[in-house]
This record gives C-alpha cells, sequence and structure tokens, in this order.
C-alpha cells in the first residue's frame, strides 16, 4: 500500500462568534497516501473547506483558532511550522486551487507573471527559464497559444481558462499534494468535466495526491479513490470509493445516494433529506444528524457513536444502528 | 447522407479583436473628456514654455537694467518690466520651472510616504494601523498653513541659502501632505486584502514584502494616480501662499508667488498691475487645469463609468 502523505489527527478547528463557538472543523481524522485522490463530501457549511484551510494554515485568526489535533505532512506536524518554514511548503509541496476562478487572480498582473511567480520563488528559476516552464505548463493544462496567453491579463480568459491557469499555478512546483477546494462549482457542466479529466490526466503523469472537496457525488464517483463524509464538522463514515457507493453505512451517505439523479430513470421528484444542517453554535455530544435521520433512536440524542470499522476494516462510520452497545441505554 | 464529417479546421480568416487593456480602456475615456484633453495641453504648454522658453529670451537670468525699470509691456518687454528692470516675462518663465518642480517633487514625496505607510497598515491592520493612522490623523488635525510658515520661518533662521531653499520646501510640503493619500491607500488595502486572489498567493507561500509592493499596491494605482494628480496643484498652491508670504522661494529666485507679493505694494498694485496679474494667471490656469485633468482621470478610470 501506498506511504501516507498527510495525516490528520483529532484536528479542531474553532470560531469564535459573537452568538458563541462555532466547532466548525470538530475531531476529524483521515489520511491521504500518495498518489491517491480522497474526496471530501458533505453539505454546504459543514467543515469540508475549513479542514483544508486548516492544511493549508489559511485560518484567519481571529475569529478562527485551530485549538488541538495534528496535521502531519511527511511526518512533520505542519501546525507546529513556524510561518517561514511553512511558507516554503506552501506553494511547493502542497498547492491549492480555489473555488472562484473568476476572482482567484490577481486582475493587474499578467497571467505569465502569476505563473512564473511561484517558479521564482520555490524552483529559484531566473525569469527566462520561468518563462519558458510557464508556456509548458499552460501547454500542459491545454490551452492552445500558449505565448499569447502569457501576456494576457486575467479578465480577457474565460472562467474554464482561468480555472486551468489556476490549475498551471498550483502544477508549478511539481507539488506532492494538491487540494482542490470544489474547483468545478463555478463552472459549466462541459468545462466541469473538461477540468476533471485535466486533473485526472495529471494525476496520472505527475503521481500527486489530491484532496478533493465537492459536494457533487457525481465528482466523486468520477475522480476519487477513497471517499470522506462530513457532517457538521465531523467525519461521519469514510471508505474506498466503491465499498462507499455499494454499501452506504451512515444514513446521512444513504441518503445523500438517494438524492442523487440516476440517468435512464424517470423519476418524479428526487429525493432529499428532510430538515437543514443543524445551527453549528454550541452543538451538544450526541449524532448531530439525529434529527433529521430516519433511523433514530433514543441514544443518538444523547450520546455521541464512536467512528470505527464495523464489518470491512476500511470502511468506518460513525453511528449507533452498527453498534452493539446501543441497546445498554 | 454520408457520415463523414470533415475534419475540424481552424479557421484562419478570423482574427479574434484583441481585448483592450484596462489602461488601453481608461486613455479611450479619458481622450474623450474634452475638458480632461483641454487640462493636458495647458499643463504641457506651461511645461514647454517654462522649460525651454527662457533660452529663447534675449535676457539672461540675472540682467537687469535700472535705466528701464518698472516699464509697462511694450515691444522689446513683452510683460514689462519690474523695478529693478528684469524682465517679467523671462522671470515668469523661471517662476514656473519652479513652481511646477515644487509641486511635482512635493506630491511625489507624498505619495512614497503616503502609499508605503498606507500600505503597511491596511495590510497588517491591528497594532501597525492604529499607530500609522493615529499619526495621520495628527497630521491632519494640525492646520497645515501655519506650520508650513513656521517651517518658513525656521528655515529663514537657519539661514538656508536661496537655492537650496526651494528642495527644504518640496520635503516639507511633500512631508505634510502624505495623509490623503495614505488614508486612500490604506482603504483600498483593506477591501483588497480580503479577495480571494490574496489568499492564493498566501497558498502560494509567497512573502509580504512582495506581496504588498507586487499585488496590492499595482491594484490601487488608480486611486494613487487621481489623487496625485490633484496633489500638485495642492503643493503649487502650498508654494506659492508661502512665497508670497516670504517664507517660501524667496528672491532673487522667481517664483509666482513671490512675484506676486508684489502687489503688497500700494502703488504696484495700483498703477503697475503687468507686476501680479501674470504670474497671478499661470497660478490660477495651472491649478484648473491640473485639477480638469485629475477630474478626466477619475472618471476614465472608474470601471463603474461605462462610457
Amino acid at each position: 500500500m501506498a506511504k501516507d502523505l498527510v495525516e490528520f489527527r483529532n484536528l479542531e478547528t474553532h470560531f469564535q462568534t459573537p452568538a458563541g463557538t462555532v466547532k466548525a472543523v470538530n475531531n476529524v481524522s483521515f489520511k491521504i497516501r500518495e498518489g491517491e485522490t480522497l474526496c471530501v463530501v458533505g453539505e454546504s457549511g459543514c467543515g469540508k473547506s475549513v479542514t483544508a484551510m486548516s492544511l493549508m494554515g489559511l485560518i484567519e485568526s481571529p475569529p478562527g483558532k485551530i485549538v488541538g489535533g495534528q496535521i502531519l505532512f511527511e511526518d512533520r506536524d505542519l501546525l507546529k511550522l513556524s510561518k517561514r518554514d511553512l511558507s516554503l511548503i506552501r506553494g511547493k509541496e502542497i498547492s491549492m486551487i480555489f473555488q472562484e476562478p473568476m476572482s482567484s487572480l490577481n486582475p493587474v498582473l499578467t497571467i505569465g507573471e502569476q505563473i512564473s511567480e511561484p517558479l521564482i520563488l520555490h524552483m529559484l528559476m531566473d525569469r527566462k527559464t520561468a518563462k519558458k516552464r510557464a508556456i509548458e505548463l499552460i501547454n500542459m493544462v491545454g490551452i492552445p497559444r500558449a505565448e499569447k496567453i502569457f501576456d494576457s491579463y486575467p479578465h480577457e480568459l474565460s472562467g474554464g481558462m482561468r480555472q486551468r491557469i489556476m490549475i498551471a499555478i498550483a502544477l508549478s512546483c511539481d507539488p506532492k499534494l494538491l487540494i482542490a477546494d470544489e474547483p468545478t462549482t463555478a463552472l459549466d457542466v462541459t468545462i466541469q468535466a473538461q477540468i476533471l479529466d485535466l486533473m485526472r490526466d495529471i494525476k496520472k503523469q505527475l503521481n500527486t495526491s489530491i484532496m478533493l472537496i465537492t459536494h457533487d457525488l457525481g465528482v466523486v464517483a468520477e475522480m476519487a479513490d477513497y471517499v470522506v463524509v462530513m457532517y457538521a464538522g465531523k467525519v461521519i463514515e469514510e471508505a474506498p470509493v466503491l465499498e462507499l457507493f455499494k454499501n452506504p453505512q451512515h444514513p446521512y451517505t444513504k441518503g445523500l445516494l438517494k438524492a442523487k439523479p440516476i440517468i435512464n430513470q424517470v423519476q418524479e421528484r428526487l429525493y432529499s433529506i428532510p430538515g437543514q444542517v443543524p445551527n453549528p453554535i454550541e452543538l451538544g455530544n450526541n449524532c448531530h444528524f439525529h434529527d433529521r435521520c430516519e433511523s433514530c433512536m433514543d441514544i443518538c440524542k444523547v450520546k455521541a457513536p464512536p467512528f470505527r470499522a464495523h464489518d470491512n476494516a476500511e470502511h468506518k462510520s460513525a453511528c449507533w444502528l452498527y453498534e452493539e452497545e446501543r441497546e445498554v441505554l | 447522407m454520408s457520415a463523414s464529417a470533415s475534419p475540424i479546421t481552424e479557421n484562419t480568416d478570423y482574427r479574434p479583436k484583441a481585448i483592450d487593456s484596462p489602461w488601453k480602456t481608461a486613455w479611450r475615456r479619458f481622450a474623450r473628456n474634452r475638458l480632461a484633453v483641454i487640462g493636458t495641453i495647458i499643463i504641457a504648454l506651461m511645461f514647454l514654455i517654462c522649460f525651454i522658453g527662457p533660452f529663447l529670451s534675449p535676457y539672461g537670468v540675472l540682467d537687469y537694467s535700472l535705466k528701464d525699470k518698472n516699464l509697462s509691456p511694450n515691444t522689446s518687454y513683452w510683460l514689462g518690466t519690474d523695478k529693478l528692470g528684469r524682465d517679467i516675462l523671462l522671470r515668469m518663465m523661471l517662476a514656473g520651472r519652479i513652481s511646477l518642480l515644487v509641486g511635482l517633487v512635493a506630491t511625489i514625496i507624498s505619495v512614497i510616504i503616503g502609499c508605503s505607510l498606507g500600505a503597511f497598515a491596511g495590510f497588517y491592520g491591528k497594532k501597525v494601523d492604529t499607530v500609522i493612522m493615529r499619526v495621520a490623523d495628527i497630521f491632519m488635525a494640525l492646520p497645515s498653513l501655519p506650520i508650513l510658515i513656521i517651517m518658513g520661518v525656521v528655515l529663514s533662521d537657519l539661514g538656508v541659502e536661496p537655492n537650496q531653499r526651494i528642495w527644504f520646501l518640496m520635503l516639507i510640503i511633500g512631508v505634510l501632505n502624505w495623509t490623503t493619500i495614505a488614508r486612500l491607500v490604506r482603504g483600498q488595502m483593506l477591501t483588497l486584502r480580503e479577495q480571494e486572489f490574496m489568499q492564493a498567493t498566501e497558498a502560494l507561500g509567497l512573502k509580504d514584502r512582495r506581496k504588498i509592493f507586487r499585488h496590492l499596491l499595482p491594484n490601487t494605482i488608480p486611486v494613487i494616480i487621481v489623487t496625485a494628480t490633484l496633489g500638485v496643484a495642492g503643493a503649487i498652491l502650498s508654494e506659492s501662499a508661502l512665497s508670497f508670504l516670504g517664507v517660501g522661494v524667496i528672491p532673487p529666485t522667481p517664483s509666482w508667488g513671490n512675484m506676486i507679493s508684489a502687489a503688497n505694494n500700494l502703488i504696484d498694485f495700483g498703477k503697475r498691475p503687468w507686476l501680479w496679474i501674470p504670474p497671478g494667471m499661470c497660478i490660477l490656469i495651472t491649478t484648473v487645469a491640473i485639477n480638469l485633468i485629475g477630474d478626466g482621470l477619475r472618471d476614465a478610470m472608474d470601471p463603474k463609468t461605462k462610457k
């Protein structure tokens, strides 16, 4: 099995708001292996992006604060690194693609300047080599007329092209891990497919690990090797992709899979999970999904279920349905 | 019907129209603004006359002939002469050099100070911001003219040479004017640093200095240009006011301000208007023209005016 690249250990990221503490990421642990695509799935506001931001050290403090846990990257705890050491890793070893290609590029600098920047900074290239490499990168992400694009400004490009440029920038220093925070949400469906194809090709070519954050199960099925499902700041289920789709355990995962449209099947109305994500302020120590769950039991309302493997060692979930002690209470 | 589709070939006849760069668009809008163009032409002429004109004059800088003193405008002295028989036209052109130079250099000084302090305040926030902006508040609370006068008097007291005096003057005017630009730049920084592309630079591991000077400041250039342009007019006015009061540029170095001070003398004021009307007109025309340019630039660079 491939080596572990990143390991989240009991990560806790909290936000202080006037109304109380928001535990945006609450005791999250999972691993990303080398050359693997890991998808983090969940509704909006369940802590997917915050997990990624914590990894990149992009949590604004205040109001945010990482209050506990570790993020190990190649056996180094990223949370303990100095700002200087961190900036040597960011952009070089770990890079990130953002959700909004329209606003993630600086409007007053040319594309070329923005791609060359990390090359000059991290790879210590001179301007000329950086330009050559930048043009290679633009070609690699499938944009024709690379020399011309090199001198263009972001507003001259379409959303899909900008996202490709973002990918080119992210890949410029051959990172070991690429974090993609909903990279296709702002794009239309055909472009989405192109961007995902591109990311898959690149992963094959460069053996980069990808941490893909999405709420689109179609994207998960297409891209993932391994899936982590989050709900209200907690990991509630993780499994290899096939296992998860074939055999979902947590009622929330089941609900998500049911809510997905199926091609070639007439459906009057898509299924939707009743209720809403709970208010994240001061959540109790219980299963946060209990008030929306079809198979809710008494114990779900008072005690949080343990997160562990049940019958398949690779498939973990946190639900009382699979625990024997549930009857005890 | 045959199913063989022709291969997709690139349409070579089609040349996509180049999209204008932001600068080109701004320039086009500016060129369409008649008043702003007039202002630009006036300023260009002013520079041309002041910097080249003296070479064409038959008189020298230090020439004076007491027999020609206090002449009204005539064919050999187009704008007349003063009480020492010096040509008013020549002196006005030389004065223009100094006034325009003071305006430009003082503004450059205030832009440099204002941009860097404003950028640091906006970027780092918190304590840095508080300290810098409170200092700015102090500077803004002090009325600038009295301070300028005091500084001018101090310069006289220290016995600074008239030639070097203008450099000190530029410095003083520049330093006193940094607050406007600092505030504007800080405000821009506050919004810009929250933009997603700044998060992206953070994720790329860029250093703070690079983020500020390469990514943030270029985004504030439109604001800086507009304020700086208007600042030039203000600096010229400050210099004229000081020179008029006799604590700015002092004779024999001419400046528009100290030339107008001839109007202090009741006889000159009543009987010899050619001594003080021309420099007065120069100050008026120059500041109005600069303000027209500033307004034109503001309209041209505002992305919300879609014309």
